[in-house]
């Protein structure tokens, strides 16, 4: 077991954006987390990655207990991809230099070599390197932050919604360069994705959160099978069968 | 049939870099009324660019050029500033790709909802923030008095864009472009926000451009779909006939859906035939 999380709470004022959550990730493994808008994913990623400092409970990584602050180790073992490329891109840096700060960081050698195969890698050719964040596609952006988390050689992706900004052609090679580095590396991945055709193809297994709570937990086939307990994961399954005027209308009474 | 919203006539967008210029639409050409028209494609296609264009929010480096482009008859090119700010937001608005990037940060969501109305309506104080809390709560916010009072960075993905959308409602505007609006919502969600979308375009006679990269729901949600590639429409189509399509490139983006009934080894990936960038 690489993760644990028992009680984590997370409260903003009076609201409790995460709520006694608890799961476990084996080391290897692609742990997914779905749910609804609003129902604390990123946040339960922005703890694990050391941005929010005030919650409770406890996590472990790797067999020890994680503390408030992380320092540069963990970093170079744990990288995260943003749900918001934007954010995680300095507008005023070019592509290059987001590649090079964290080899910079981290100690590393042959950057010249590493930025060019990290582009290679999610399929961004070398006439994308000087260029600025706003010059790219939105889809482009979101493979520049992939890149950035993984040419440090992470053990661990925290990934929040990593390919929902790409057209499914970019998608499914993203997707099978992640879950072919996470083969040969043995890496671990926690992702966040609202697509759950996404998320049984890349995760064995799932947990499913509603306003700050995990409701359920399942493995791939149960959810390929549709086989939900908690009514909301019921609702979620309905609804990813495609837009429906009439079953849009039965969520509002539902509610 | 009748006067058409949208007219796009052979539009050309090329963007200067440091290193080349950038063709990034080529020759994009589209006649709409008031309906529900998809555009997917290549990431890097030119789908957003052609939003912005139409907006006139192509940055500074950039290159318009068109046979026409024109709005409820209006010729767009060569609008000065003050032609804009009567269309801008009012008439036709648009709904960004990356929501924090276009809301301002240092302002609550909920001010810059009912400021957007304020503007638009000549409203009091009061009426804004009811029509503001009313928008938050038509797209599904649990908590639109808590949320009004929150800044861009203490929303989730989901309700940024959740309140660009309600941002761009409250004007009723006559057409708009969203440009991936969706993306971060979970598909409870998002089927409620779409079927306002579609109210608004069956009962106001909205004309709707909706950029996604989610073929079935484009298949299913929109009235005509656009397949952009190498900033061309290689493909136009009935959204209900998407999955008969006959273009390579759109057949190879069907094929490579991930599907929840469907377990795969590796997903299916596109071979790109450089073909496909050239001619009709
Ligand atoms: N800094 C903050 N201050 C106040 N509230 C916050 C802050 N950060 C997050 N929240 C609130 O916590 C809740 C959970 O947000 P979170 O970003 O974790 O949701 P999410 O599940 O990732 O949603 P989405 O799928 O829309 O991205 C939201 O109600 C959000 O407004
Ligand atoms: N300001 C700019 N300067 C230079 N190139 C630009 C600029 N803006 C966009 N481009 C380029 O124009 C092309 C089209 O970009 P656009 O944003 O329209 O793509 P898109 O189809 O919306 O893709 P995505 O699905 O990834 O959002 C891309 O190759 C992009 O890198
Ligand atoms: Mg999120
Ligand atoms: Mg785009």
């Amino acid at each position: 077991m690489i993760l644990s999380a028992k009680n984590l709470t997370v409260a903003f004022g009076e609201m409790r954006a995460v709520d006694e959550a608890a799961f476990t990730v084996e080391r290897g493994e692609s742990f997914g987390l779905v749910g609804e808008s609003g129902s604390g994913k990123s946040t339960v990623l922005r703890v694990l990655a050391g941005l929010i400092e005030d919650w409770s409970g406890s996590i472990a990584f790797d067999g020890k207990a994680l503390g408030r602050t992380r320092d540069r180790a963990f970093y170079s073992r744990v990288q995260m991809v943003f749900q918001d490329p934007y954010g995680s891109l300095h507008p005023r840096q070019t592509i290059d230099s987001a590649l090079a700060e964290p080899l910079a960081i981290h100690k590393m050698d042959r950057h010249e070599q590493r930025i060019e195969k990290a582009l290679e890698e999610v399929g961004l050719g070398s006439g994308f390197r000087f260029r600025y964040p706003h010059q790219l596609s939105g889809g482009q952006r979101q493979r520049v932050a992939i890149a950035r988390a993984l040419i440090v050689e992470p053990e661990m992706l925290l990934l929040d919604e990593p390919t929902s900004a790409l057209d499914v052609s970019i998608q499914a090679e993203v997707l099978n360069l992640l879950d072919a580095l996470r083969k040969a590396h043995n890496l671990t991945f926690v992702m966040v994705s609202h697509n759950l055709a996404v998320v049984a193809h890349m995760c064995r297994r799932l947990a499913v959160m509603n306003r700050g709570r995990i409701v359920e937990e399942m493995d791939r086939d149960a959810l390929r099978r549709g086989e939900a307990k908690d009514p909301y994961t019921r609702r979620l399954m309905a609804a990813s069968r495609g837009y429906d005027r009439k079953l849009a209308e039965s969520f509002k009474t539902l509610d | 049939m009748e006067k058409p919203l949208v007219v796009i006539e052979d539009l050309h967008v090329s963007f200067r870099t440091q290193t080349r210029v950038v063709d990034a639409v080529r020759g994009v050409s589209l006649v709409m009324g008031k309906e529900k028209i998809g555009i997917v494609g290549e990431s890097g296609s030119g789908k957003s660019v052609t939003g912005r264009a139409l907006l006139g929010l192509t940055p500074p480096n950039g290159r318009v050029e068109a046979k026409r482009l024109e709005f409820d008859g209006q010729d767009l090119r060569g609008l000065d500033a003050e032609g804009w700010r009567h269309l801008r937001g009012r008439r036709m608005a648009m709904v960004m790709q990356d929501p924090k990037f276009s809301l301002n940060p240092v302002m609550t969501v909920g001010r810059q909802i009912a400021e957007a109305y304020g503007t638009h309506f000549k409203a009091g104080r009061a009426e804004a923030r009811d029509k503001a809390l009313a928008a938050l709560e038509a797209v599904q916010i649990r908590d639109p008095s808590r949320v009004f009072d929150l800044y861009p960075h203490e929303v989730s993905g989901g309700m940024g864009q959740r309140a660009m959308i309600a941002m761009m409602l409250v004007a009723e505007p006559d057409l708009l472009i969203a440009d991936e609006p969706t993306s971060a919502l979970d598909v409870t969600v998002q089927m409620q926000v779409l079927a306002i979308l579609d109210d608004l375009v069956a009962r106001r006679g909205m004309g709707l451009i909706f950029v996604s990269h989610d073929l079935d729901l484009v298949a299913a949600f929109c009235d005509r779909v656009l397949v952009m590639y190498g900033g061309r429409v290689v493909e136009t189509l009935k959204a209900s006939e998407l999955s008969a399509a006959r273009h390579p490139y759109t057949r190879g983006l069907l094929d490579c859906v991930p599907r929840l009934e469907r377990a795969q080894a590796k997903l299916n990936v596109l071979e790109r035939d450089p073909s496909w960038l050239e001619g009709a």
